[in-house]
């Protein structure tokens, strides 16, 4: 919802240190998701990222969240899908040349990550979108990634 | 003063060190001359003579001439077609790349079929909606955006390979090009976005008209600040209004262009509309030359090409330079 992503970009912030505290959870819950299988709670688990994401931030389930890198702002609800925005046609009342209704989301973007402890992040060039992970757990895949990095760490 | 004599028209020039393409823009700009480019709007038609006659305007006043993709979201002869034309006979086009119609696929194709026929410069762009152009129920592609563009083409020029991973055997020696716009909000994240662009593989910019001095200098002051323009070539973009009617349309309905009411009301005062344009359009270019870190000006003259070669001749920023242009070394031998 419109409203519900402002106020996210709006609280930049408090979402971030929520992340923060977030992804260890899931991290250590590892071990819990490989007994009760990946494969068998992508389904449950992307519903449930869906619904939240979805209200919060519009989500589109692009399967590469980047919303830390993007003050909260999700790109993928520039109608050209930027990711590395915003483009020239930015209205000067910071609106969208293509929905003119809608706040540009890279102006929000901007103003979320501006309030953010990390607000360099939002200068990373983000690769282009792998479609084939469309529809798919991003949290799930972070989980998966990260333990991975940190057992080959300790395997150093 | 010309250009030297070159082997033949269309022939890639020699390798120079520290250059990343054969074309003759790189250069222009790397000598520390002021660069002119210019717009070349493409025909609806499918006649080559079409694209000639058009380029042939520009001819001694440009060292460079977009070839624009589908700008405006509007149907016209493909940019790549275009560059293949004008390469053929030596002149040097900037290939604009838009994201709209192609995904990575297409475009990457087209990146090493232009360097097949001696384009030397790419400018990348995400494109405007197709909302605004004549197809409005056509399908955006926009697989890739501005930044992952640029990105996209270094690796395949610096690293010989496709962004799969596939090699490339003879890789596009490629001058990368972008846009900005220094009168477009979020003003502050402007210069972090050439960073951006920098970062991504930009080596010069061609930004939106400029009409408003004042944003482009507190721009390029800041990308000073910032250390960018050191790593790369900025253009400013500029462009003759033809009547006040026409700058208050273009201010409500082209998303991005910023137009000063005084240059409203010059060209509402004036008895010849048309001309004061044009001359404002020569003011600019003098003021924007005189800023910081400026190295060019990319001229913008949609359906008055005919003014460019005036508009530049009239700024004196070539200081007596003729860019190279077919034919050229003829006359001056002659001369």
């Amino acid at each position: 919802m419109y409203k519900f992503r402002q106020w996210s970009v709006t609280h930049a912030r408090k979402l971030e240190g929520f992340y923060r505290n977030f992804e260890p959870i899931l991290i250590r819950l590892h071990p819990i998701f490989k007994l009760l299988g990946y494969g068998r709670l992508e389904k449950p688990v992307r519903l449930f990222e869906k619904a939240v994401k979805g209200l919060m931030f519009d989500c589109q389930m692009c399967g590469k969240c980047a919303l830390s890198s993007t003050g909260m702002s999700c790109p993928m609800n520039c109608p050209k899908s930027i990711r590395n925005g915003p483009c020239g046609g930015v209205r000067l009342n910071g609106h969208c040349e293509v929905k003119p209704e809608m706040r540009c989301v890279w102006v929000e973007a901007w103003r979320g990550s501006q309030q953010m402890r990390d607000s360099q992040a939002i200068q990373q060039v983000q690769i282009p979108v792998n479609h084939l992970l469309k529809d798919s757990s991003s949290w799930l895949r972070v989980v998966r990634h990260e333990f991975a990095a940190h057992e080959s760490e300790i395997a150093k | 003063m010309i250009a030297p004599f070159e082997p033949y028209p269309g022939s890639p020039l020699p390798q120079k060190e520290g250059h990343v393409s054969l074309g003759r823009f790189e250069r222009v700009l790397r000598s520390g001359k002021f660069a002119v480019t210019a717009e070349l709007a493409p025909p609806d038609s499918a006649s080559a003579e079409d694209v000639y006659v058009r380029a042939r305007m520009f001819d001694g006043y440009v060292d460079g001439m977009n070839a624009t993709d589908g700008s405006g979201a509007h149907c016209h002869m493909s940019s790549v077609a275009m560059c293949a034309l004008l390469t053929s006979v030596g002149y040097s086009p900037v290939l604009q790349i838009s994201c709209r119609d192609k995904n990575r696929i297409a475009i990457q194709g087209d990146v090493l079929g232009a360097g097949a026929m001696g384009v030397s410069n790419i400018l990348c762009l995400s494109g405007d909606g197709v909302q605004v152009g004549d197809h409005p129920e056509a399908k955006p592609v926009f697989d890739l955006d501005s930044m992952s563009l640029l990105e996209t083409i270094r690796i395949m020029r610096d690293e010989s390979r496709f962004l799969s991973g596939r090699p490339i055997s003879s890789p596009p020696l490629m001058f990368l090009g972008a846009a900005e716009n220094p009168s477009a909000p979020p003003f502050d994240m402007r210069p972090y976005r050439l960073a951006k662009k920098i970062a991504a593989g930009a080596q010069f910019i061609q930004t939106q008209y400029v009409f408003d001095v004042e944003h482009l200098r507190q721009f390029m002051a800041k990308s000073r600040d910032l250390g960018l323009l050191e790593k790369c070539f900025v253009l400013p973009g500029v462009g003759p209004l033809a009547s006040a009617r026409t700058a208050l349309w273009i201010r409500n309905n082209v998303p991005g262009i910023y137009i000063p009411d005084e240059i409203i009301q010059r060209l509402e005062a004036a008895r010849e509309p048309k001309l004061e344009g044009r001359k404002i359009c020569v003011e600019l270019i003098q003021q924007i030359r005189e800023i910081e870190g400026v190295s060019g000006v990319h001229v913008m003259a949609y359906r008055q090409e005919e003014a460019v070669g005036e508009i530049i001749q009239q700024s004196g920023v070539l200081d007596g330079r003729i860019p190279w242009y077919p034919g050229c070394e003829v006359q001056s031998n002659s001369a």
